[in-house]
């Protein structure tokens, strides 16, 4: 196996410059979006006083859970020491900080006082995991940057492995943190359920991956470096797993609801009657999100195709877009069980029905400009900091590839 | 001395006095104020204030309550039901057995153990040591945590601009908020929430407000003789809010 030598892009072409004009302008768009919805309040948006939680929070919560699956490739060369993923490290820790701090930049700016950001970090509740997430978002940052630092500066990377066990500890402890923001909730019938933590790391994981394998596939395609299919093989092999247990985890989320007949009504919704979010639950989340992926990852001859793969990692994200929105919006539109055994007959504030939520042009810039966030730093990262090996090819990193040729010749 | 000089003339009397009353007046009034509010004392645990919503009183159609509310508190409509504000609400419910209906008012619950508390980062959302549960709107930063936490989606967040706000009441685009209990009435020592007071007027008395914690209490009185309940008791909140009759 040869040493492994990192470069920045050269980032001069025309295809770079566009790529991150592209970005620029998705993120002023968002910003405008954000601009226009505090500027005149959310009443312009479509949420209201039921569905208090939007397409931006879809976005905020997505990228959230992505930003620590991502940091998993780097955990596995640091934590279980498989060799071959080590090249990944700085790429993984690189677009673990990026898409969280897109999340967070969508998460804030959809507040109703984003201007009282410092009042969030200097008054804390402790009792509330909203503000035990602030910490750990923004100690994840801290630690995955020290973690950067200790796989790129050469006479630091001994102490790679210790802080790569802290950050892989911390990542776990957070997506906890932010399944729990759902799942401490006694209000709603959707929620209320211990198993979106461990559920929302086993997202983590397919959303975090699929987002990395895509970044990385087109940073050297577009860098015209080589990327071996070894690499692109495993990692999409393993997001296969990872795809197949986010598929157990639902299955098991609606086995239990389906058990206890107080959450037959929530159910029915999602599973049968609940109009566009059982149509993206089936159709989104379940079939283009999960079953087709899974075909395209391991039908034998289609998935050793670069094109398949990416096919398949985009179509996790949307997936998991749809899943978040499902989760989330769909919860919330269920009605508030207030009286459990009564029928509402009238309410001026829509008791007992269905809330009505149509994402705002706004809205949905801003949530958008979360991934463009993350994308731009990206870009601009890999150019000024070597964070890319110069090649990824198949006899750089696979330590087997050379005795496997041998063997086979 | 003349007698000129002694007696000054009326015009001048009126001018002193009514001079002296602009002075000293609203000194006068924050003393009887501070008098009268324990604004000086701190809220004790010794009280804890609660309602009684007797349904069986409660009419149909009736909305003396909400309207109250609503003026005292300065809360006003823009057409937009989905995200005008909504202090407090009429609600008619109907047994799926029985297909007996009740009407009734539904307002924040002054939970002993709130989950909008429990969930709010900054802690913005308390809970007084009389079980008054208020919004500090200096420090909440509008993330309606609280909203998705609140079991009875008691609390309305405040989507676009405001006027008219009454001085008792500031309020804030972008901040959540919720039935107060009127604190402002019960910390000058009035126990009669304007909801209450409508009802009362209205001729139903379907609301009665008061300590928990004092036996004597007109609400301790009718909860012993004719009991209540919580709404979502199973969730063990313990809300201050009572209903007979649901």
């Amino acid at each position: 196996m040869k040493p492994i030598r990192y470069l920045e892009i050269e980032g001069k072409s025309r295809g770079y410059w566009g790529l991150v004009g592209l970005l620029g302008l998705l993120v002023l768009a968002g910003l405008g979006g954000a601009y226009y919805m505090e500027h005149n309040g959310h009443w312009v948006t479509g949420m209201n006083n039921q569905i208090v939680w939007g397409i931006p929070h879809v976005f905020a919560l997505f990228l959230l859970v992505a930003a620590s699956g991502a940091l998993n490739v780097a955990s596995i060369g640091s934590v279980f020491g498989r060799v071959m993923y080590k090249p990944l490290a700085p790429l993984s820790g690189l677009l673990a900080i990026a898409l969280l701090i897109g999340g967070m930049t969508v998460l804030v700016l959809d507040l109703g006082r984003p201007d009282r950001l410092i009042v969030a970090m200097t008054y804390y509740n402790f009792k509330s995991i909203f503000a035990w997430n602030i910490l750990l978002y923004v100690g994840f940052i801290a630690v995955v940057a020290v973690y950067l630092w200790m796989l790129m500066d050469e006479p630091m990377t001994a102490y790679s492995k210790p802080i790569g066990f802290f950050a892989f500890f911390w990542r776990l402890v957070l997506t906890t943190g932010t399944g729990s923001v759902l799942g401490f909730l006694v209000a709603r019938q959707a929620y209320d359920t211990a198993i979106l933590a461990p559920m929302f790391i086993v997202m983590s994981f397919a959303y975090g991956l699929a987002f990395f394998l895509l970044v990385l596939m087109a940073s050297y395609k577009w860098s015209e470096r080589p990327l071996g299919d070894v690499t692109v093989s495993r990692l999409k092999n393993l997001l296969g797993v990872f795809v197949g247990a986010v598929l157990y985890f639902v299955l098991v989320y609606h086995l239990t609801n389906l058990y206890m007949a107080k959450d037959w009504g929530v159910e029915a919704f999602v599973l049968l009657n609940g109009g566009v979010y059982t149509a993206m639950f089936w159709l989104v989340q379940i079939i283009i999100g999960g079953v087709v992926p899974l075909i395209l990852i391991y039908y034998p001859t289609q998935s050793e195709s670069w094109t398949t793969v990416a096919v398949a990692c985009i179509l996790v994200v949307v997936g998991g877009l749809a899943q978040m929105y499902v989760t989330l919006i769909g919860g919330e539109a269920y009605p508030i069980q207030i009286f459990p055994d009564q029928d509402v007959v009238s309410s001026t504030f829509f008791d007992g029905q269905v809330g009505t939520y149509a994402p705002s042009l706004p809205e949905v810039l801003l949530g958008v400009s979360g991934i463009a966030i993350a994308l731009i730093m990206v870009a601009l990262a890999v150019k000024v900091l070597r964070f890319l090996p110069a090649s990824l090819a198949d006899e750089v990193v696979d330590p087997h590839h050379k005795q496997a040729s041998a063997a086979s010749a | 001395m003349s007698d000129h000089s002694e007696q000054p003339n009326e015009p001048r009397r009126r001018f002193l006095g009514i001079a002296a009353s602009v002075a000293v007046a609203p000194g006068l009034m924050l003393f009887s104020m501070a008098g009268a509010k324990p604004d000086a004392q701190a809220v004790s645990s010794k009280n804890r204030w609660g309602m009684l919503v007797d349904t069986t009183k409660c009419a149909d159609g009736c909305q003396a309550c909400v309207e109250a509310c609503h003026e005292e508190n300065g809360i006003s409509s823009r057409g937009r039901p989905r995200t005008d504000p909504q202090w407090i609400r009429a609600v008619t419910l109907r047994d799926r057995e029985t297909g007996r209906e009740t009407h009734l008012p539904l307002m924040c619950q002054h939970c002993e153990h709130p989950p909008c508390v429990d969930v709010c980062p900054t802690g913005a959302s308390f809970r007084r040591a009389d079980g008054i549960v208020l919004v500090d709107r200096h420090i909440c930063i509008g993330c309606r945590y609280c909203m998705m936490a609140c079991p009875y989606k008691a609390r309305s967040f405040v989507h676009e601009n405001l006027h008219d706000q009454v001085p008792h009441n500031p309020r804030g685009k972008g901040c959540v908020e919720s039935c107060t209990f009127c604190v402002h009435r019960v910390d000058e020592g009035n126990l009669t929430p304007a909801c209450v007071e409508a009802c009362e007027k209205d001729g139903h008395k379907a609301l009665v407000f008061g300590d928990l914690k004092d036996p004597n209490s007109e609400l301790h009185k009718l909860l012993t003789e004719i009991g209540a309940r919580h709404l979502r008791q199973d969730l063990g909140l313990n809300t201050g809010v009572r209903y007979h009759g649901v």
